[in-house]
């Protein structure tokens, strides 16, 4: 069964400093990364995703837990004993070294042959499209050269591991989206595992196989993209991976009836009767025209046009506010303007009932 | 037009500058640049008999820096009391930079390693010794290192040596009082760099199974290597000049460039010789400072 | 549970400890030299109990006094002349961008700094000895104007960091507000340099009372300072007085740095 797990984490805690301004950077993580599979710690900073990350690349160690890499404990080893590459946020590239230097610094480290070492030098440059820039120093080179390098540098030594520090930041957004596209194609071709920390969850929902969600130290949630955006265990996961609205509401008879008094039907189980909170996406809701079957009543606030998309704004009687993201259509006008009376429905399986 | 007008600023802006200048340019001109030249000119006069010059022309300063006349028979052979003087200036400078940079650059990675708050007195602490009067700091060394100081006095009492080890007025006294009172012109250099170091650079190597020794010969040395060298000149400059240090703790004995050029001008009563002499130091010292700025600006790219 | 040891980044076997042991030999010398100002004994090496009795001594010693009143006056003459064709120099040669010369100007001002003092020294003694005898003017004029030459670099460095880490807007914002170039140099200008020629005229100070090479080629019979002074006693045996001039030397040399970290350190 460990056979494909690449990375554990077991009740991992890290504590900054000590009494009363001791922080609980990672507050009993435990997680497990398979093998080959691109992994994604998600959260907004001071989450401890990074700390994570440096607790597996051996920069930190843990106040207590285990990390193992397949199967076998390495909380103790120091980074330069532990088969796992780091890409670094700032790339960290050596700039007295040219980027074959660069690239082949850890296979030199390892005490690999000098031919062997040119060998897969010349491989990781082609892998990652350098070839021309093998003698050029690293600040001869444009932010998305630099960070191709730093990528082949850290693949260059085969690591079981690969751990990517919010690695895309620096990039402007049109050089951000190739690189993704880039990353996901080396991750497949080399088969290593990657380990990815970002804050940008559209970054995390493209790239990732599965998606680790973390607040405060704290692993929330764990599971693919589809699982974590369809089916959000808690509102803090529900609003930091996407746009929801929110809404309150009472279980009443298999179904649930909002504050507005509408009723609404919504799948799982519903322990307790009392007020719960609903999560639905704002691509799921639908708007009709007034007094449609089945449709709840609600006046037009606000409509606001983004290119694809535009947001529609309604009030349903009790004041409560529910944004809808309609596609513009081709003459860019929805035709919905404020004060419109219309008719507004939730898709089918689109109500999620949250935790807390 | 508008490069007519731009032109003009920049005319108008030098003209302010150069007049701005001209106070301070004239008084180092007056008291420090100018008289070098006159030196120049001396060391091609022949000594006065109660030193200063006659104004004749002689090359028999600089001929005397290297070589002596046997004043019976006339033949020219190597002025060995000279060379020996060049040889233990440039070794003792040598030396000096050496020792300095051994403990310079534990201390200078010491200090730059410590939290911001500390980092401010820790450095101030080295500035200290540095703003020290050289004379002072030579004088402290001594009352340690002399027969009766605390330094024989802690050994004698401790059984390891029954008599007082005889350091001051050595080549020793002159290396350690050196080492000592140039120490903080090599680290406050080094820590200028390391200070500029990006510590996430020692991470990649050691994420790229780099040892610490290696982290320090492969990653750390060549990234520092600016301060390195400026560290280097600003100890080996002085030291090659010394004048105060040797004098004190080498006792007339230990003598370096600096006190031969000053007997030249007292009891040698040969000034055509001392101002020769001047004008070696000069000229090594604008060579090893041409080294400096050479590699400074074929390494700035790398900051 | 266990402490884990963790792995540092910044540590280097042994430096912590070399660092450590720099610190303590630095200051052990100047520590054991304060100390033994304080001794009652005539010894520099032994101990005789605490007492005031050498800066008594020196105190008392007409040549010291007049040596300490001399090297005052140099420094303080150095220091204004020096400070304030650095204060010149530096307004002439930052912010307002490059032109031609400047380097040459830069060189000049730091030349002090690169030339052996030694050199210098045996410079201003064949210079000022020619000047004198031609001229027959005597003095300590001599004496101010050397070490006002080299006291330049060191009053102009700080200076010249603080007009660059002024906004220039500053003064644009002055001319806006209807002040003549003077009004604006002499409202806004000077007063955001001041801490900077306040930090220069007290560096320039102490590398003039410190002196030792410079003025013990340039001055004449009679006009030892404190530093020449010690180094002629060095010669003879010495005693404790010695001791408590370079206290008092260390503690002006201390106050006046400290002075001037603080001045210097405002700016942020």
């Amino acid at each position: 069964m460990s056979d494909d797990i690449a990375v554990e984490a077991r009740n991992t805690v890290k504590v900054y400093g000590a009494g009363d301004s001791a922080v609980r950077a990672l507050d009993d993580v435990s997680v497990t990364i398979r093998k080959g599979e691109f992994f994604t710690l998600l959260g907004p900073s001071g989450c401890g995703k990074t700390t994570l990350l440096r607790c597996i690349a051996g920069f930190e160690t843990p106040t207590s837990g285990e990390i193992l890499l397949s199967g076998r404990d390495i909380t103790a080893d120091p980074p330069n004993k532990r088969p796992v590459n780091t890409v670094f946020q700032s790339y960290a590239l050596f700039p007295h070294l040219s980027v074959a230097r660069n690239i082949g610094f850890g296979l030199e480290m390892m005490g690999r042959a000098k031919g062997d070492v040119a060998r897969t030098v010349e491989k990781m440059l082609a892998l990652v499209k350098l070839e021309a820039f093998a003698d050029r120093k690293p600040q001869q080179l444009s932010g998305g050269q630099q960070q191709r390098v730093a990528l082949a540098r850290a693949l260059a030594p085969e690591p079981e591991v690969l751990l990517l520090d919010e690695p895309l930041s620096a990039l402007d957004l049109k050089l951000r989206k190739e690189m993704q596209s880039e990353l996901k194609r080396l991750q497949t071709e080399t088969g290593i595992t990657f380990v990815f920390v970002t804050h940008d969850q559209e970054e995390a929902l493209t790239m990732s196989d599965r998606i680790g969600v973390m607040r405060s130290g704290k692993l929330l949630q764990v599971g693919g993209p589809r699982e974590i955006y369809n089916h959000p265990v808690n509102r803090f996961v529900a609003d930091f991976i996407g746009e929801t609205n929110f809404l309150t509401a009472k279980a009443e008879g298999g179904g649930f009836v909002l504050a507005s008094g509408d009723r609404v039907e919504a799948p799982g189980e519903r322990a307790n009767a009392g007020e719960m909170t609903l999560a639905v996406r704002p691509e799921q809701v639908r708007i009709e025209a007034e007094g449609a079957p089945g449709a709840m009543h609600a006046t037009v606030t606000e409509t606001t046009y983004f290119g694809t998309d535009t947001y529609c704004h309604v009030r349903l009687a009790d004041g409560t506010v529910i944004v809808a993201r309609l596609q513009s259509p081709p003459s860019g006008d929805v035709g919905l303007a404020p004060g419109a009376r219309v008719g507004v429905r939730f898709a089918e399986g689109a109500v999620q009932v949250l935790g807390d | 037009m508008s490069i007519a007008t731009e032109a003009g600023r920049r005319r108008e802006r030098a003209r302010n500058g150069w007049l701005l200048a001209s106070p301070a340019l004239l008084l180092l001109l007056f008291a420090a640049s100018g008289p070098l030249l006159i030196v120049a000119v001396y060391s091609f006069l022949t000594p006065g008999d109660y030193g200063n010059v006659v104004w004749d022309f002689s090359a028999d300063g600089w001929f005397r820096v290297f070589l002596e006349r046997d004043i019976f028979d006339g033949t020219v052979s190597a002025a060995d009391a000279h060379l020996t003087i060049f040889w233990r200036s440039l070794k003792l400078s040598l030396a000096t930079t050496a020792i300095t940079f051994a403990l310079g650059l534990p201390t200078a990675w010491f200090i730059a390693t410590r939290p911001p708050r500390e980092r401010a007195m820790w450095l101030f602490l080295i500035t200290i010794p540095f703003w020290t009067n050289l004379l002072i700091r030579t004088f402290a060394i001594m009352e340690v290192i002399r027969n009766e100081g605390i330094l024989n006095n802690v050994l004698i009492g401790l059984g390891i040596i029954d008599t007082p080890l005889q350091i001051v007025f050595t080549e020793t006294a002159v290396l350690i009082g050196m080492a000592y009172v140039y120490l903080p012109l090599m680290v406050l250099p080094l820590f200028a760099a390391i200070d500029r170091f990006d510590f996430k650079l020692i991470e990649a190597g050691y994420d790229l199974y780099a040892s610490r020794w290696r982290v320090l010969r492969r990653v750390i040395l060549p990234i520092i290597k600016p301060g390195i060298v400026a560290g280097s000149i600003l100890v080996f400059v002085p030291s090659l000049g010394a004048y105060v240090t040797p004098r004190v703790l080498g006792g007339g004995k230990q003598m370096m460039i600096g006190n031969f050029i000053e007997l030249q001008f007292g009891q040698g009563r040969n000034w055509p010789l001392g101002a020769a002499l001047s004008m070696l130091l000069l000229f090594i010292v604008m060579v090893a400072l041409l080294i400096y700025v050479r590699s400074t600006t074929r390494e700035a790219p790398h900051g | 549970m266990a402490r884990r040891k963790s792995f540092s980044v910044t540590a280097l076997p042994g430096f912590r400890s070399i660092a450590v042991a720099v610190f303590v030999l630095l200051y052990m010398p100047i520590v054991t030299l304060v100390v033994y100002s304080f001794n009652g004994g005539s010894s520099i090496a032994l101990w005789g109990g605490f007492s005031l009795r050498w800066y008594e001594v020196a105190w008392g010693n007409d040549v010291v006094q007049s040596a300490a009143l001399r090297s005052v006056v140099i420094a303080t003459c150095a220091a204004l002349i020096a400070t304030t064709v650095a204060t010149m120099a530096a307004l002439g040669t930052t912010r307002r961008g490059k032109f031609p010369g400047q380097t040459v100007i830069y060189v000049m001002i730091n030349q002090p700094l690169m030339v052996p003092e030694i050199v210098t020294a045996v410079a201003l003694l064949i210079f000022f000895a020619a000047i004198k005898v031609a001229t027959g003017i005597q003095g300590l004029g001599y004496l101010i104007l050397a070490h006002a030459a080299f006291c330049v670099p060191f009053a102009y460095l700080p200076i010249r960091a603080r007009l660059e880490g002024m906004d220039l807007s500053l003064e644009t914002a002055a001319a806006d507000l209807y002040a003549s170039p003077w009004a604006t140099f002499r409202r806004v200008t000077l007063p955001l340099m001041a801490p900077g020629i306040v930090a220069g005229a007290m560096l320039a100070f102490v590398i003039s009372l410190d002196d030792v090479i410079i003025t013990e080629f340039v001055k004449s019979a009679g006009q030892d300072t404190l530093p020449t002074y010690m180094l002629g006693q060095l010669r003879r045996a010495v005693t404790p007085e010695v001791n408590a001039i370079s206290t008092v030397l260390l503690a002006v040399t201390v106050l006046l740095l400290t002075a001037f970290f603080l001045l210097t350190r405002k700016r942020g």
